[in-house]
Formats: C-alpha cells, structure tokens, sequence
C-alpha cells in the first residue's frame, strides 16, 4: 500500500495542539501570524523609530573615509575604529576605489590587506611597550582549565580540523620565515 | 578604558585604548556593564569576515548605562540602563522606515548589503564594539531602549541578538499550526529558534547538531526531538526517514559560515578563507525540507561566494527567507513571553567571564571547551 508523501494526506503528528499546549509553555502563542513582530516584512512607520529628522545630520569626516562605490555619497555616520595605515591600509583603499561589492576581486583584496594588516602589526608590536604575547593572546591556557581533552571526548566533528587552527596561524610565519631564510642564504652565498 | 582588542586571527587580547567620545549630535557613549560573545564574532576572531582590522574591539551584544549624550539626544539621559540592539540605525532611510532596520542604509559606508553593526568589521561599518568598558552608540534616540526594571542584566543582553534573532528565525520560517520545524544548530540562536517554533504553533521540533552537550540543552531547554548528525552516514535521508518520507515543512539554517559535517566545505570556508561560508547547515536544509517548503537563514555568512546547491532549491519549488534580524522590532512581543513564563533568555548562559581574561572566553567558546554555550563577559567597571 503506498504512503505519503505518494498520497496525498499528511501523516498525523503523534501530539494534538491541546496535548503540545499543556507540555510546552507558550505553544502557539504567537499561532496568528499577525501577533509575530516580524509580519508583515515591510510595515511603513517612520513615525515609531525615535528618529527626529528625514536625513541625519553629518558626521564630521576626520579623514578621508573609504567606502563602498555602490553608495553615492558617504554615508552621513560612519564607524571611525581604525583608519586604513600602512601597506594594508594602501590594499583596503584600492579595493573601495575600484571594485563594487559585486566583485570577487573587492573581497579577496579586503581579505589579504587584512592578513598583511595582521603581519605589519605583529612586526610592529615588537617596537612597542606592549608587544604581542601568543600564550596569552590565543586564549589556550584554557585547554588546562577548561577541560580541553575531556571536552573533546565523544562523537563532535570538529576534533578532526581543531589541529589545522595552530597550523592557519602559524603557517604564513614558517612560510615567512623559510623565505627569509632562503633569501639570506643566497645573499650570503653570492658575497662569498 | 579597558577594551578588548583584535590581533589578528586567533587572537584577541585586553588593552588600554581611548574612551570613546560623542562623534556626531546623536551619539550617547553607555558604560558597558554586561557584553557577550556571539557565534558571529567567531567568524571575525577566526579572520573569514573581510576588512577585519588588527586593533578594532569586537562585541556586538551589550547593555549598559548612558555616561553621556550628544547635544540633539532627547529620549536618553545619563545614567539610564539600556539595552542596545547590534543594529546601528538611523530610524529614517527607506529601509529603517520600512521597519527594517538590520538594513539601515545611512550607517554603513563600506557596504550597501550590509547595514551597520558595533564590533563586526569595516564590512558593517567600523564601528567599535561593547566589550569594552564603554562603547559609542550612534543614534541614541532610535536604537537603544531603557532596560524595564524587572529585567535583569544578564537576560537583557541576550535580548540585543540571540534571542532577538532566533525569534526572528522562526518568523522567517512562516510556521503554521503543525508544521516539523528542523533547526539546523543548537548554539544559542538555534536554541531560541527552536524554543520560539512553539510559540507559533509547530507541530514538532527537531534540532541537528554534533555536540551532544547542546543537544541535551535543545531537548530539555527547547523541547526539542534532537540528533546529533555524526552518528548517522547521510542526515538528509535521516531526516526523510523519520518524516515519513515527505520532509520538514520549515528548516532553520541557524548555524551559518562555519558548518562542520563536510571536512572539504569547512576547510574551505573557514580555514582557507576561499568561500563566504561553509554552507553545510544551508544544503542539509535545502535537501532535507519537503518540496514547497520554507528555509529560514539567520545565520551569518560573508560576503564572498559560498557552494550553495541552489539547482535543489530551485527544483523543489523552496522559499528562502533571509535577514540579519532588526532587533528592536522584536523586543515588545519579547517583553511578553519573558513575563508570561515563555522564555528565560538566560537559562542557556554557561559562563560568565571577566574582560580581562577575553581570549580565554573566545578560546573556549571557539572550541567548544567546558560544556560552553553562551559565555557572557564582564567589564570591570560593571
């Protein structure tokens, strides 16, 4: 005899609605969807936003701020956490100046000015009074106090890739490094 | 003040760095006095979210007191306590007066996709985050809102995104009395979407993870029929299997750009940076929901290209609804089921950590150390 879905009906649920309305506390509570807040997706009411103005007044722009060349102006506020500086600085300004958010380009451009940013304040830190701790940084203390092999005990799949994060993070550094190394050695070698 | 610092991937650390002053008439500045960190901030700490700058201070779920306002503020005053939703917004573009404010257009000059959210990259704004002793908070008219004073610090910040977004979710879900909801996820949005599948009538929940500590939490905090996705060899014919064949009417991608249950898709993704996402939680979703159905995405993925098998999506007649949720439009229904007994926001809280010990609480909560759900963080001047 065929079953669903080969017919048409529904397979009955094993709980009816009063049964679910005892066991679970606020089932259906929100059943009508015009009680759900999110209903309907557009709900024009400009007047309910606290807003107290059509167009925001501008922020002052304290540098020239990079931005999206999908926008046809900069954005009247903008967020000011860390001004574009040094060689990655000079990639994310290139990335906003030429290519559109559709562009794979924009986004893999954004993404090495963000590993070069990390390299020029990692070399950086070693001039400062505060320069980079890995230990402390990384947080893996925690593996001896938080129960770093116990918590891995068990069926979890992310046990298999958890070796590659130490491998993500040091990797450019050996692959940096072995670079430096080859480069001094010819130097060397050719002065000899 | 104190602040957590981005150092580059894997790496956060606790710094002295400038308090934040008023930048434009409407700003307030707001003592943080609980911050959390949410599953969104891991695809930052891990380095998969473009234009993540070294020194920004992530935190994107806070609340707090209002230590100073702009000249042109008018509804707050310092020394309020208020919660603010992740969405900086500025009330009156075509999108905020639509009443959808995660798209706000006038905050975020560094993307039109995205509006602007505190503490998640240049991509949203470049805007500093919460965990921090004090933070800017643009818009104080329109964002934030005074804590009701029956709500508790710890309940209200999950207010500003978890539970915020999970109840989003299960909306998007377009849920009908009876529907089999399957919540992809049992992190704390997946929680609370599952949780909030009952409010609007669903007939059964189930939950897929891989951690069975979370799993325990789904069926004892959700009520949820859960499996854990390792112990079967192909989930989506699991989930056909215990659906009489048919398939869920809803599924809820509550788990975002970095799925585990395919080593390539991952690796990819979240290792080599060469996807937006990790789509896993998505294809499970699109194969294992019935024809005609509905997905529901509130998990976070990039910007970049992810291998969706949108040819199954299209093939099965699915709809696919999406967005970052816009928060505040949640809260008074919220409010409701907090006080009505429906929902104890904190009941998923598993840790509470100093900010001064950050990166131990990103450590753990990345790698799913000591039974961690939801840490929470606690500024030292809280």
């Amino acid at each position: 005899m065929p079953t669903m879905p080969y017919t048409p009906d529904k397979p009955k649920l094993a709980e009816s609605p009063d049964e679910l309305r005892a066991r679970i506390p606020g089932w259906g509570a929100d059943l009508d969807p015009a009680d759900r807040p999110a209903v309907p997706k557009e709900r024009f009411a400009p007047e309910i936003t606290g807003a107290h103005w059509e167009f925001p007044e501008r922020q002052p722009e304290k540098w020239p701020r990079e931005r999206s060349i999908e926008h046809k102006f900069l954005t009247p506020v903008f967020g000011t956490s860390c001004p574009p500086k040094g060689l990655s600085g000079v990639i994310r300004r290139y990335s906003y100046r030429r290519f559109s958010e559709g562009r794979a380009a924009h986004w893999l451009l954004l993404l090495a000015a963000d590993r070069v940013d990390t390299a020029e304040s990692r070399l950086g830190s070693l001039f400062s009074r505060n320069p980079d701790n890995p230990v402390a940084e990384t947080g893996v203390r925690s593996e001896f106090t938080h129960h770093g092999l116990s918590s891995r005990r068990g069926n979890r799949v992310d046990k298999v890739h958890h070796p590659l994060d130490p491998v993500v993070v040091a990797a450019p550094w050996v692959l940096a490094g072995g670079v430096a190394f080859l480069l001094v050695r010819r130097v060397a070698r050719r002065r000899r | 003040m104190r602040a957590m610092v981005y150092r580059g991937p894997y790496r956060v650390r606790v710094q002295e760095k400038d308090r934040p002053v008023v930048e434009h008439p409407n700003d307030a500045i707001v003592r943080v006095t609980r911050a959390a960190i949410c599953g969104s901030d891991l695809h930052l700490y891990h380095g998969m979210m473009p234009d993540t700058r070294v020194g920004m201070t992530f935190g994107h779920e806070f609340v707090g007191v209002v230590d100073e306002v702009g000249p042109s503020v008018r509804n707050l005053k310092p020394g309020d306590r208020v919660m603010v939703p992740f969405n900086v917004y500025c009330g009156s573009c075509f999108f905020c007066a639509r009443g959808l404010y995660s798209n706000c257009h006038n905050v975020n000059p560094n993307a039109t996709a995205v509006g602007g959210i505190y503490g998640y990259s240049h991509t949203c704004g470049g805007y500093d985050g919460g965990q921090a002793e004090y933070v800017r908070v643009p818009f104080a008219d329109v964002g934030p809102s005074p804590i009701p004073e029956w709500m508790d610090d710890d309940d209200a910040v999950l207010l500003t995104d978890a539970l915020a977004t999970g109840y989003f979710g299960a909306q998007l879900g377009d849920i009908a009395e009876g529907d089999v909801v399957v919540v992809f996820g049992a992190g704390p949005v997946g929680l609370y979407a599952a949780k909030s599948a009952w409010l609007m009538g669903a007939g059964r929940v189930i939950v897929i993870d891989h951690l069975d500590y979370r799993l325990e939490k789904a069926a004892s905090f959700a009520h949820a029929e859960t499996y854990n996705f390792a112990e079967y060899d192909d989930i989506v014919v699991h989930m056909k299997k215990i659906t009489d064949h048919l398939g869920a009417d809803v599924a809820i991608d509550a788990v975002g750009a970095e799925a585990d249950g395919n080593l390539l898709q991952h690796v990819t993704a979240a290792k080599l940076k060469l996807q937006g996402g990790s789509p896993v939680a998505l294809n499970w979703a699109i194969d294992s929901v019935r024809k005609g159905g509905t997905i529901s995405v509130m998990g976070a993925y990039g910007p970049m290209f992810s291998a969706v098998k949108f040819g199954d999506a299209m093939n099965k007649g699915l709809t696919l609804r999406t967005n970052q949720c816009p928060v505040k439009r949640q809260w008074p229904r919220l409010f409701e089921h907090i006080r009505n007994g429906y929902l104890k926001p904190s009941d998923i809280v598993t840790h509470r950590i100093p900010l001064e010990h950050v990166a131990e609480a990103y450590h753990i909560f990345s790698a799913k150390l000591d039974g961690c759900i939801k840490p929470l963080i606690v500024p030292n001047a809280a």
